[in-house]
């Protein structure tokens, strides 16, 4: 099982360490320190690593490689999975997942770490547990506990630990009882030179914010479920129901929570909103380039697209680039190479573009990679595979909720080759 | 040394400010005092001198303090023994507080001080937690019991925990269920041959309803658990694989992938023709596309256990292509996994689209990835061959890009690409020799050479090429040098007349000024067999080579079927076995698939015979010298068509080949031998062996088998798998018979492949058609320890019962170990029982061949048969020619044989020039063995 823990900041420094068995000294690390010379890249790093008595298992995450160490057989994704459930609960705790946050609450942390794992054994990696057990500090908490020399822990028994239901905790109270879906999809395409698509292919998910009084038992089901042929629940959903009707039937747990992720596969016919039109060329023996590049909505169902920011690394061998945006910035980092166009809304009568010329170094030869253009936009009240809810309804309890869906339809990996 | 004594006063004070702090009599002081600590402690400095005050701190009611006293003390117990028994008795008493989430966090810190002697004191509280009324209590007991295991195994065996342990598989609590699974199988690896996981169904059902009801932790451990599990019928393996499905749609990457496994596994034991089947495959597909969705480090883990399960069951992810095309800022291990899943699911009907995809990646920036990349295109020409021209013109397209390291990678692969497909694309030949220059990196170099060796009669300037590398071969590496030399031999032995200077110059850097034995040696086989037999060098280094496979880093079978039971492990990320590298090795068992029951057709035995008909062969890699050396397997040649002079008189022709060029060249060898080598003897010999096809070649065409040219031995087929180890509880025996100076014998590998020591083995055959026995007991003398191989000679005499068999050449074997008795059946070549003296006298011969009735006789062909010295290799499996003459361009031979049991059978072998459809007549008073003794003259002249 998992045995250590170490957290490593960009440059190099451990920064906490928490061992679950015995200690296993800070020098195992310089496996990793080799690993991440060797990387190019700080995401390079590979995520396995093998030493000579202990195996190295790293997520890289908010610029901190959270470095596993374990030393039998343990199945690696069981141990990144968990270092997933770390990151998010710091997140969840401390509004941030940073070193000078981590390193602010560096008491919490341990216990948090303490409760999360024993022995190496997972034991309370569900949100809800871990508040009923150790209370998120806040600046209020902080001042009252010093106050009436109240204490963080929780005195009781997490009730949720056995119930058949242990993503929900017992006797929740609301006032405003209230139940927000948010249906996000992100598109991930690669579109060649000729701007045909090579891959198109949606993930989706269904975010829920549930404030509901009691044991509330919900039912969602949708207009066109077919959709729906790859999906990953959260472990409160019924499966059996699924199966048959094809109804998400379940009693939520408290709060914020992922109740679905699904995949459209690029089998399907996935819709492309956005398209672009490209002319980057480079002449023989001259030290000048062309730079042309537009966007266009389509597909879109009318909706508008909106925080649109393109970003491609030109070749090594542009020196600088001259261009004259029709909307919104640019900046090119004569360094990294990086171009990056921060475009904005596009409107459909007037599209926006971005022209000019790059200058090479004086007598290099053209330059042989071609950039990609990576695209991101977000587009609201639409999901672009065109999945809709068609209703939500509650059982088991008597009052009346206040139900919302919203739908949004962002650009995951949307790369554009030249 | 000041300033490390300034540091240590700076934190002596601190400490001593916290001792004060601790010992306050303010609650809320002495709560932040311990806070303080615990923050050192994090933060790695040294507090372990505050342990009393801190143990002191322990008798409260406040659950926060509690909790932070027993962080420090999981901490420090260790480095202070003594003072960790102060503990013990707060211990006790915290394992009996009405409150069960005090009684659970006392067993779980309990464990964690990892302290001999305060374990004994521990075991009472740890007993009574085990059977608590409240599960949250057994639950975490259940883990104590790993972590006391952990510190002293015996003690826990002894005290019983162990079978406490085991009963809480069947608690009524899922959480339960799922810790005390967990627990156990940890404390299973460090006993390899324990019982700790005994499963039977009914256990299986208690883990199959615990896994609906418990954690995704809980869920990974008992699919682990259930992987480990064989279903005894296909049934049972159907109902469990319908209850593990669900758990393909949990979020949890580390959950699907363990369900993966399990389905995975029992999948084996479904009939293929079983609709479930389709259904269970059909649902394997999207969940493993989700997870490339997920996080780049989960995306590596998933790739590389989905470049396994490709590997085992390719139709899984055959329409899933597209979701592994590379996108450009995935890092680059996610990348290099991709782009070899790619190649392995490349087929007929997407490789437009994967090549198009892999000309994108040559041109990133990335250096390892476009190596990788240019390497696919050409792993994917030698895969699919309908796509070999699109790839070679890419490879040429990606040449003129002169991207110094794109050109050499196109370079190795193109060199494969020419093994795969002989005289079709040697047309490229004058653009590769355009970038000889530019070529810095061995492998390319020696690819290049390779070619222009292979090619040298259509490269009119092969000589200048290889002449020019030799101007530097001292500082070529060894790979290169190899490659030179076997190049220029090859280019001497198609151009001799221009040639002898520049191969009289290899041999002597490669014999003389070389410090590489492999070289060295290398250089001699040469040198040595251009001197004493030129024909025979040709044969050797100009034989045709066997064909390369497609696949080239396949993984080996059995190491696949074990890697499928370790799907989602660090073994499956690895592919290696989890013995190979797991820390301490600690015996850990080897995984099989199992068996689908009864049915014929069923995954395992058709991939086991799948792999004894067609091994994948491989590539051979630089390093394989003796491959390499021979540029060949080591099976006999069999050349194309041979020039026509050859087939009549094969050393006389070759000496007209090689023509006058030879005879000066040999001058020189000699010389040079008898100065520098000191092969006294080899000088000698050489004369003697150049006179004999001059003379002794001619001298008596018909009486062929008094011998000129190399003796052959009888042909002995490739040993095949009789006994398969899954059949035979770890036992597989191959093997093979061969007649070898008049006896027969059978010869035979045994391998363990099972957990324990092989003892006892003896042998027994049924009665067979021609009275087959053992000539004397089974000699394996010592025990066959796991993973062993044997040889085994065990020769076989005549002389036993017989009865006729169906076939005539069947073979009925009893083998029995200290394990069981194993039964096989296997046929024998009959050319076995062919006597030495087979060979009949010309006036006997023609007088039976007329007496013998017409009925008798059978006429049989054999095809694509390209020899040149027919007598001598059936002489050599005492096939014996009679007489041979030439009519009409035909060859007519005329052959006898005498099996063991003095049943003669005569032949008649009509060749006919430039045909290699041989025609052949057998006669035999018993014309029942007709039919095998055909197959075996078609064995002798393929083989």
């Amino acid at each position: 099982m998992i045995h250590s823990l170490f957290l490593i900041n960009a440059s190099g420094d451990i920064f906490l360490e928490k061992h679950w068995k015995s200690v296993v000294s800070r020098s195992v690390c310089d496996y990793f320190f080799e690993a991440q010379e060797r990387a190019s890249e700080p995401e390079n790093v590979p995520p396995v690593i093998p030493t000579p008595h202990h195996y190295l298992i790293s997520v890289l995450r908010h610029r901190i490689y959270f470095v596993a160490v374990i030393q039998s057989e343990v199945p690696p994704l069981f141990v990144i999975e968990f270092l997933h459930r770390v990151v998010d609960t710091f997140q969840d705790y401390f509004g941030v997942c940073t070193e000078a946050a981590i390193k602010d609450n560096v008491v919490v942390v341990y216990e948090l770490l303490e409760e999360m794992l024993d022995n190496g054994f997972p034991l309370a990696t569900e949100s809800n547990i871990l508040k009923e057990l150790i209370k998120p500090p806040t600046i209020l908490r902080t001042m009252v506990n010093t106050i009436t020399g109240s204490t963080n822990v929780g005195e009781q028994l997490p009730t949720g630990q056995l119930s058949v239901v242990p993503w929900r905790r017992t006797g929740v109270k609301y006032t405003n009882n209230e139940a927000y879906f948010d249906v996000v999809e992100e598109i991930d395409v690669i579109i060649d030179k000729s701007g045909s698509t090579i891959t198109a292919e949606i993930q989706g998910v269904i975010d829920a914010c549930v404030k509901l009084t009691g044991m509330p038992d919900l039912t969602l089901s949708f207009m066109n479920p077919r959709l729906l042929d790859d999906v990953s629940f959260h472990p409160c959903v019924r499966f059996k129901r699924w199966e048959a009707e094809r109804i998400l039937s379940f009693i939520p747990p408290d709060g914020n929570f992922r109740l679905l992720s699904y995949h459209v596969s690029s089998q399907n016919l996935v819709a492309i909103p956005v398209y672009v039109k490209h002319n980057i060329t480079f002449r023989e023996g001259s030290s000048q380039g062309r730079f042309d590049l537009t966007l266009g909505p389509k597909q879109t169902m009318g909706k508008v697209v909106e925080s649109v920011l393109v970003s491609s690394q030109l070749p090594r061998g542009v020196l600088n680039a001259n261009l004259n945006p029709s909307q919104g910035t640019y900046t090119f980092d004569p360094v990294t190479k990086l171009l990056s166009w921060d475009v904005g809304k596009i409107n459909p009568q007037k599209l926006p573009s971005l022209k000019g010329t790059m200058s090479l170094q004086a007598g290099a030869s053209k330059p042989d990679e071609n950039p990609t253009f990576n695209i991101q936009f977000k587009i609201q009240q639409m999901a672009i595979s065109g999945l809709k809810v068609n209703r939500l309804d509650m059982y088991g309890e008597k009052y009346k909720p206040f139900k919302g869906i919203k739908y949004m339809t962002k650009a995951g990996k949307f790369q554009v080759r030249t | 040394n000041e300033w490390m004594f300034l540091f240590s006063l700076v934190c002596s004070g601190e400490i001593f400010e916290l001792k004060a702090e601790l010992n306050s009599d303010k609650k809320e002081k002495k709560k932040e005092a311990v806070k303080k600590v615990i923050a050192s402690m994090t933060v790695g400095k040294d507090v372990s001198a505050l342990f009393p005050d801190v143990v002191n701190c322990m008798q409260t009611d406040n659950l926060e303090l509690k909790k932070l006293v027993y962080l420090y003390l999981m901490n420090y117990a260790k480095s202070q023994p003594d003072m960790a028994i102060m503990a013990v008795n707060t211990f006790v008493k915290d394992c009996e507080d009405p409150n069960p989430l005090i009684r659970a966090l006392a067993v779980r810190t309990m464990g964690c001080i990892r302290v001999d002697k305060i374990t004994e004191y521990l075991c009472e509280p740890l007993r009574k937690c085990l059977k608590d009324e409240d599960p949250y209590v057994r639950k975490t007991a259940a883990v104590c019991v790993a972590k006391l295991h952990d510190i002293n195994a015996q003690l826990v065996e002894d005290q019983g925990f162990l079978d406490t342990l085991k009963d809480l598989i069947s608690d009524s609590n899922p959480m339960v269920v799922a810790n005390a699974v967990a627990a156990l199988s940890e404390i299973a690896e460090s006993h390899p041959n324990s019982n700790l996981l005994d499963l039977n169904p009914q256990t299986i059902n208690k883990l199959l309803t615990a896994l609906n009801e418990c954690t995704e932790w809980g869920q990974i451990f008992i699919l682990d658990c259930l992987a480990n599990y064989t279903p005894r019928d296909d049934r049972e393996s159907q109902s469990i694989c319908e209850r593990v499905t669900p758990r393909l749609s949990h979020a949890n990457s580390a959950v699907v992938l363990s369900a993966v496994k399990v389905l995975m596994k029992f999948m084996e034991m479904l009939p293929k023709d079983l609709d479930y089947y389709g259904t269970l495959l059909k649902k394997l597909a999207p969940p493993l596309v989700t997870l490339l969705s997920a996080e780049p480090e989960l995306q590596y883990v998933a790739l590389r256990n989905i470049n396994l399960i490709v590997q085992r069951r390719p139709e899984i992810m055959k329409h899933e292509m597209k979701v592994f095309f590379v996108k450009y800022n995935d890092p680059i291990y996610v990348k290099l996994e991709k782009l070899d899943i790619m190649i392995r699911l490349a087929s007929q009907a997407n490789i437009a689209q994967v090549l198009a995809e892999l000309k994108e990646y040559a041109t990133e920036v990335d250096v390892d990835f476009v190596r990788k990349a240019v390497r696919a295109i050409g792993r994917c020409a030698i895969k699919v061959e309908q796509s070999a021209e699109r790839c070679v013109s890419t490879l040429l397209d990606l040449i003129q890009t002169k991207v110094n390291y794109v050109v050499q990678e196109a370079i190795v692969v193109i060199k494969d690409i020419f093994r795969k497909y002989p005289n079709k694309y040697e047309s490229v030949i004058a653009t590769l020799c355009e970038n000889l220059d530019s070529l810095d990196e061995p492998e390319a170099r020696a690819a290049m050479i390779w070619i222009v060796g292979e090619y040298a009669e259509r490269i009119d300037n092969a000589d200048e090429l290889l002449e020019s590398f030799l101007e530097g071969f001292h500082d070529e590496s060894t790979q290169v040098q190899l490659q030179l030399l076997t190049a220029i031999v090859k280019l001497f032995l198609k151009k001799p007349t221009e040639t002898q200077e520049l191969v009289q110059q290899v041999l002597s850097l490669a014999t003389q000024d070389s410090d590489n034995p492999d070289l060295r040696d290398r250089g001699y086989i040469y040198w040595r067999l251009l001197s004493t037999d030129p024909v025979a060098a040709k044969e050797v280094v100009l034989a045709e080579k066997p064909l390369i496979s497609e696949e080239t880093d396949l993984i080996e079978p059995t190491l696949l079927e074990e890697l499928i039971c370790h799907i989602g492990t660090l073994a499956s990320v690895y592919h290696k076995p989890p013995s190979a590298f797991v820390e301490g090795s600690r015996g850990v068992q080897h995984k099989r698939l199992p068996c689908s029951a009864g049915s014929v057709d069923s995954p395992e035995t058709s991939s086991t015979a799948g792999v004894s008909d067609a091994p994948p062969a491989v590539i051979p890699s630089q390093g394989d010298l003796l491959g390499d050396l021979l540029n060949l397997d080591l099976t006999p040649t069999t050349t194309g068509p041979p020039p026509p002079a050859v087939s009549t008189g094969m050393q006389l022709g070759a000496m007209d080949l090689l023509g006058g060029g030879l005879d000066s060249l040999c001058d020189t060898l000699v010389c040079d031998l008898q100065i520098g080598a000191g092969f006294g003897a080899a000088p000698a010999a050489m004369p003697a062996s150049f006179g004999a096809p001059g003379s002794g070649g001619l001298d008596d065409l018909f009486d062929l088998g008094s011998g000129v040219g190399m003796p052959m031995g009888a042909y002995s087929p490739p040993k095949s798998v009789w006994l398969q180890a899954m059949k035979a509880k770890g036992l597989e025996i191959s093997g093979t018979f061969a007649r070898r100076a008049g006896v027969i014998q059978m010869e035979m590998t045994l391998t363990n492949k099972a957990m324990s020591v092989m003892t006892d083995f003896a042998i027994q055959f049924n009665r067979n058609s021609f009275g087959l026995s053992p000539a004397g007991p089974l000699q394996v003398l010592t025990p066959l320890s796991p993973n062993q191989s044997i040889e085994v000679a065990l020769p076989l005499n005549t002389s036993g019962p017989v009865m006729k068999m169906d076939p005539l050449n069947n073979l009925q074997v009893a083998v029995k170990n200290n394990i069981d008795v194993f039964y096989f059946s296997c046929q024998y070549p009959i050319s076995m029982l062919f006597v030495e003296d087979g060979k009949m006298e010309r006036q006997i011969f023609l007088a039976t061949w007329k007496d013998i009735p017409n009925e008798n006789e059978s006429q049989f062909q054999i095809k694509d048969c390209h020899l040149n010295a027919v007598s001598n290799k059936l002489q050599g499996s005492n096939i014996f020619t009679i007489a041979k003459r030439t009519v009409d361009g035909q060859d007519m031979l005329y052959l006898s044989v005498k099996l063991t049991n003095g049943i003669w059978v005569l032949a008649e072998l009509r060749i006919q020039a430039g045909n290699p459809n041989y025609t052949i007549s057998l006669k035999c008073r018993a014309p029942e063995v007709s039919q095998c003794v055909f197959q075996s003259y078609e064995a002798v002249l393929k083989n």
